[in-house]
């Protein structure tokens, strides 16, 4: 094998246009299922409802699936806690949601929620306010989970916390939250969390035309992030990352304030994380104390590993394939599941480091 | 620059109770080559850590030109133009020659430049002249990862002259390195010792003799002996720690 | 008609025949008893007096009377009292019950039998029943306890039940006429240490102006042996939850403090361990004389399972993903997961009951009034226990030897003729080992379920970093210290707020010294 063959610039630019085809093309027909949706019953290509709500919840995990990629493909950084993320945005979106019930609760109140009446609350606590405008809630489900990836981020970064260290730092960081939400006092929910969500931006939730607004929603925050991760990958930034995966104390001594980067991209990651996790929020109808569950964190990082880290495009395969056989085998044999899922991570780790995409690539080399 | 570049005044290191450096004091001066031997434990790497950052010292002073370097992190010294070659190559698997060399340029270090950053014409041409010096222009596209042992060497010696430091600290360049290797890895030291300071640890002796340069022998973390290469070779003290036993 | 009234002129010749004794004699309790018995016969207002003498009697046989006479169980027939049972209460013989009618009571009969029995049960055979009475004197506080109670502590011989009689007798003197008694109260209620007795000082303090700088005395000595108390008790909670964090921390200061592997598989180890522990007992059950020592047989047993299960997972899996930390962190988890779920399809999802044997029930009282029960005080032993045996183990051992020289420098010990593979994976097999060993303890004090290590793999990673990597004496000092610090932040932050508190100060204290508080430093932390 000569040089000239592994070096990328010659296969690159195919292989470049190839995953864009690829992508549009695969933006393209998802955008098609709400369409068939409508259908009438009993078409053969109509599309059930419950396909438009499992796509669209599994969007929103490939969006968080791209976020633990561009910190742990690109940067090195593994957190574990990316769930917690993701649940901090659904629980600003559910906090929106909550607001938006009204009158239309069981026990009536006007602006209570039902919990907040059964527990006693007598008036909204103070991190309520503001919740029940749409875009407050939007910039809290960005917000609220990018300040804590600097909180964390920063404190660790900068004592030089690295690889499995920070891994278990942030795995901690979501069983405390995880903890924390399950009481009741918290002002929360409690273990129920929330749910029985009426509306979101005056379409009643439960409407076909609500699904699809919210699936093209996903769609779109999908499409957004991968061109937004795609650019800052492209950059001089990205390179740094890389380079800071590769050989950090390196990055260092040529001047980069390796603390900096690794700061903007895990911020930048939990930002998308939390988009993510509201827009799951109004897709599945619930959010609660669960989310924050460290297995899910770790089961997240895995769609990575499976679909191919450092690959963008491989965390999205990962979402949704290791996705696709969850609801699958969990409809049949549940008890199977969890077996299969160990597996891969054994398997994946041992057997396919560079996941799904590694499989293809290694055969055009 | 006029005066001292590199000044270090009692400097102590001290790791559980382990003196790494005892009380060692060592001036560079503007475009000095200087060379660094020891035997192993020396001090040799230690004192390169407290310059560069990376190991806080427990006593004395460091300076470089008028900055304080003790209280500083490894990117601020760093930016001060102060560029380290480590003993074993570090360079950036992932990337390409050229991007290699990209990163080390002088420009703006800040997560957001990185993210506007084009790159302009007079910035590859001195990218690629760079390439030309290391003899690595072929290579430009090929990934770091590809690159002979040789080559990683000189394209860290490349990064570090993209850097552009006043102040260059080489821990042990040609070890490992072949003969034609190291001949061109001197040539190499030499072209850049012209034109700023430059540190060379190094355990090859006649690599140091090549070198031509004032000689600095540390032992147990403390100054043994300094002088040309033929005043410490006929120390006696220098004997006795390198022959005597 | 003649009949009963012949008996009744009979009986009052006989009751006054009998006071006419008990004038002449001196009076023995046992006088006493028999005298007051038939007043139960009489009217309501005899009857109240009647049960004041038997409860003043300190008589032991009077007191199946007045239970009876309080449930509605006594008999009479003229003036002879009848027991449930049919016997004649003042011979013990069987009693002619022919005609025999319920004595009644009314509520000044009953104020008067709470009185007594509490008064009663002061002399009562059952240890138990003496020092549930002395702790209700000690509520009702009356002066006219005192008498009783000083009878009885001079009878008593129990150390425990006396201790509550005089407590209920200082009670007693506190709210006592006379001015003598209620110095002698404060002073032994001032030597208790209970809030109860507290109470009753601030109250009497109310009551008493002018004692108010005694009392005043008496409740700060309280109050500094109350502190006391419950720094000792929470100190030893501490210690109990650090035990347990230690069990678990030690096998990962070996597998990844000294090898330096991610085993996230760890707490299924420990989750291993605890169901060895439950198999053990339930193969047990068949022999009986085996059962009360099936948990000391798990540890081995433990420490088997759990350590081949490490073995295995090393050489099948593990020795690939070497100097890959964060594949083998995510394939570990993997494995514990699939041990999971294999063993709730096993022995389902429930939790399963692992007994204690009786040599470790109990409580343990410290003095100082420090209490703590048996079960917890065994687990920090055994957690004492299993660390010097760690410690043993890689010290004084050609095992540990071996470990230490592969760890250090696994070229030069390969070239020594140490099997760096073999080491890896017994070195691998101790440290689970170690986890197994903590599954038997946390069976005592947990349940035993699927998910039993999923609690306790964080806090043992938090303990094993903040202790310092590669330090047994960090993962101590650590344990204990996170231990002690989560029950002392508890009291006034709740369980699970402590545990975050814990979390928040272990990464502030990280920022302080990244390496934890026993690091190692200089060329060894390089590695």
């Amino acid at each position: 094998m000569s040089d000239l063959a592994i070096a990328p610039a010659p296969r690159g630019i195919p292989a470049r246009m190839l995953v864009r085809g690829t992508i549009i093309g695969a933006i393209g027909l998802l955008s098609l299922l709400p369409i068939l949706n409508q259908l009438p019953e009993g078409n053969v290509l109509r599309i059930s409802d419950f396909t438009i709500a499992v796509t669209g919840k599994w969007i929103c995990y490939a969006v968080l699936a791209l976020a633990i990629d561009l910190a742990w493909g690109y940067a090195g950084i593994l957190s574990l806690g990316h769930g917690a993320f993701f649940a901090l945005g659904g629980y600003a979106m559910g906090m929106h949601l909550m607001r938006l019930i009204g009158p239309r609760g069981v026990y009536g109140h006007p602006v209570l929620p039902d919990f907040m009446v059964f527990l006693g609350y007598r008036e909204l606590p103070w991190y309520w306010l503001g919740f029940d405008h749409f875009s407050y809630a939007v910039l809290m489900a960005m917000l609220v989970p990018g300040a804590l990836a600097f909180l964390v981020g920063w404190l660790s970064f900068r004592s030089r916390i690295t690889g499995v260290y920070f891994s278990i730092i942030t795995q901690a960081m979501t069983y405390a939250l995880m903890l924390a939400f399950f009481r009741n006092d918290m002002g929360f929910g409690g273990n129920n969390g929330f749910t029985d969500f009426k509306e979101l931006l005056g379409l009643p939730l439960n409407t076909q035309g609500a699904r699809a607004g919210l699936f093209y929603a996903a769609l779109a925050l999908l499409a957004g992030s991968l061109l937004l991760c795609r650019h800052i990958v492209g950059t001089k930034l990205g390179r740094v990352l890389v380079a800071v995966r590769d050989a950090e104390s390196r990055v260092r001594f040529l001047g980069y304030s390796v603390t900096a980067f690794k700061l903007f991209v895990f911020t930048l990651s939990a930002v998308l994380a939390g988009l993510a996790g509201a827009l799951y929020v109004p897709l599945v109808g619930i959010i609660n104390p669960g989310e924050f569950a460290p297995g899910n964190s770790i089961e997240a990082v895995i769609w990575v590993a499976v679909g191919g880290r450092g690959t963008l495009v491989g965390a999205i395969i990962g979402a949704f394939s290791v996705n696709a056989v969850k609801t699958w085998l969990t409809s049949f044999a549940p008890d199977l599941w969890l077996f299969v899922l160990g597996g891969l991570f054994v398997a994946v780790t041992l057997f396919l480091p560079r996941g799904l995409v590694g499989l293809f690539q290694g055969r055009t080399k | 620059m006029t005066g001292p570049v590199l000044y270090l005044d009692g400097v102590s290191v001290i790791f559980d109770g382990f003196r790494a450096l005892n009380n060692l004091s060592l001036v560079v001066d503007a475009g000095e080559l200087r060379a660094v031997i020891g035997p192993n434990g020396a001090g040799k790497t230690t004192m390169m850590d407290v310059i560069t950052g990376k190991t806080r010292p427990t006593a004395g002073t460091v300076r470089f030109g008028d900055h304080d370097l003790t209280r500083m992190d490894e990117a601020r010294i760093a930016n001060l133009g102060i560029g380290r070659k480590f003993q074993k190559p570090t360079v950036f698997d992932a990337l390409t020659v050229f991007e290699n060399l990209e990163l080390a340029l002088k420009a703006p270090r800040d997560p957001l430049s990185c993210l506007r950053w084009q790159l302009a014409g007079t910035a590859r041409k001195r990218i690629e002249g760079v390439m030309e010096e290391i003899g690595l222009a072929a290579r430009a596209g090929d990934p770091a990862a590809i690159l002979s042992h040789g080559q990683r060497q000189w394209l860290e010696i490349g990064m570090l002259l993209m850097q552009d430091p006043d102040l260059l600290l080489v821990d042990e360049p040609v070890a490992g390195m072949t003969d034609q290797e190291t001949e061109h890895t001197a040539a190499l030291l030499r072209r850049i010792a012209g034109r700023r300071s430059v540190v060379v640890v190094e355990h090859d002796l006649e690599f140091v003799r090549a070198l031509g340069s004032k000689v600095t022998v540390l032992h147990e973390g403390t100054l043994l002996s300094e002088g040309s290469i033929d005043t410490v070779q006929n120390d006696p003290r220098v004997i006795e720690v390198y022959l005597g036993r | 008609m003649g009949q009963p009234a012949a008996h009744h002129i009979m009986a009052r010749l006989i009751l006054l025949l009998m006071l006419l004794l008990a004038f002449l004699a001196p009076a023995s309790a046992q006088d006493a008893y028999l005298e007051a018995l038939p007043g139960l016969a009489g009217g309501f207002g005899t009857q109240a007096e009647a049960v004041e003498r038997l409860g003043a009697s300190g008589d032991a046989r009077a007191l199946p009377v007045l239970r009876a006479l309080s449930e509605g169980q006594l008999r009479k027939r003229d003036v002879t009292i009848i027991l449930p049972g049919g016997a004649d209460a003042a011979t013990g013989q069987p009693a002619d019950a022919t005609g025999a009618e319920t004595v009644r009571i009314n509520n000044r009969v009953r104020a008067a039998l709470r009185g007594a029995l509490g008064r009663l049960q002061l002399v009562s055979a059952n240890p138990d029943e003496r020092l549930a009475a002395a702790d209700s004197v000690f509520r009702s506080r009356s002066a006219e306890n005192i008498a009783p109670l000083e009878a009885a502590i001079a009878r008593e011989t129990i150390a425990r039940v006396r201790e509550r009689q005089e407590l209920a007798l200082a009670a007693s003197r506190l709210v006592a006429p006379d001015a003598q008694a209620k110095h002698q109260g404060i002073a032994t209620l001032g030597s208790a240490s209970s809030d109860e007795a507290r109470a009753l000082l601030l109250e009497a303090r109310a009551a008493n102006p002018e004692l108010a700088p005694e009392i005043d005395g008496a409740v700060s000595a309280i109050d500094a042996r109350l502190t006391f108390k419950r720094a000792g008790e929470t100190l030893f909670q501490g210690l109990s939850l650090g035990s347990v964090l230690l069990l678990a921390a030690l096998g990962l200061a070996i597998t990844f403090g000294v090898m330096g592997v991610i085993n996230m598989a760890h707490g299924e180890f420990v989750m291993l361990g605890a169901y060895t522990t439950f198999v053990v007992q339930e193969a047990c059950r068949g022999i009986p004389w085996l059962l009360p020592w099936s948990l000391p047989l798990s540890v081995p047993a433990a420490f088997l399972v759990a350590g081949l299960a490490g073995a295995l997972l090393e050489r099948g899996l593990i020795r690939h993903l070497y100097g890959r930390p964060l594949e083998t962190l995510l394939m570990t988890f993997g494995v514990g997961m699939i041990l999971q779920q294999a063993v709730r399809l096993a022995f389902g999802a429930q939790n399963r009951e692992v007994l204690s044997p009786a040599w470790m029930q109990g409580t343990l009282a410290l003095p100082g009034g420090i209490n703590i029960t048996q079960n917890r005080l065994w687990v920090v032993v055994f957690s004492l226990l299993v660390l010097a045996l760690t410690f043993a183990a890689i010290r004084l051992t050609r095992f540990g030897l071996e470990m230490r020289a592969v760890v250090q420098n696994r070229r030069t010990a390969a070239t020594m003729g140490i099997r760096t593979g073999r080491v890896d994976a017994l070195t691998f097999a101790f440290g689970s080992g170690l986890a197994g060993m903590a599954g038997v303890a946390l069976s005592q004090i947990d349940n035993v379920s699927p998910n039993l290590g999923t609690g306790y793999i964080i806090d043992s990673f938090m303990v094993v970093v903040f202790g310092g990597v590669g330090s047994l004496i960090g993962t101590l000092v650590g344990a204990m210290g996170l231990g002690v610090l989560n029950k002392v932040i508890e009291p006034w932050a709740g369980a699970v707020l402590a545990k975050v508190a814990v979390l928040v100060l272990i990464m502030l204290f990280i920022q302080r010294r990244p390496r934890g508080l026993f690091a190692l430093k200089g060329r060894a932390a390089e590695a």
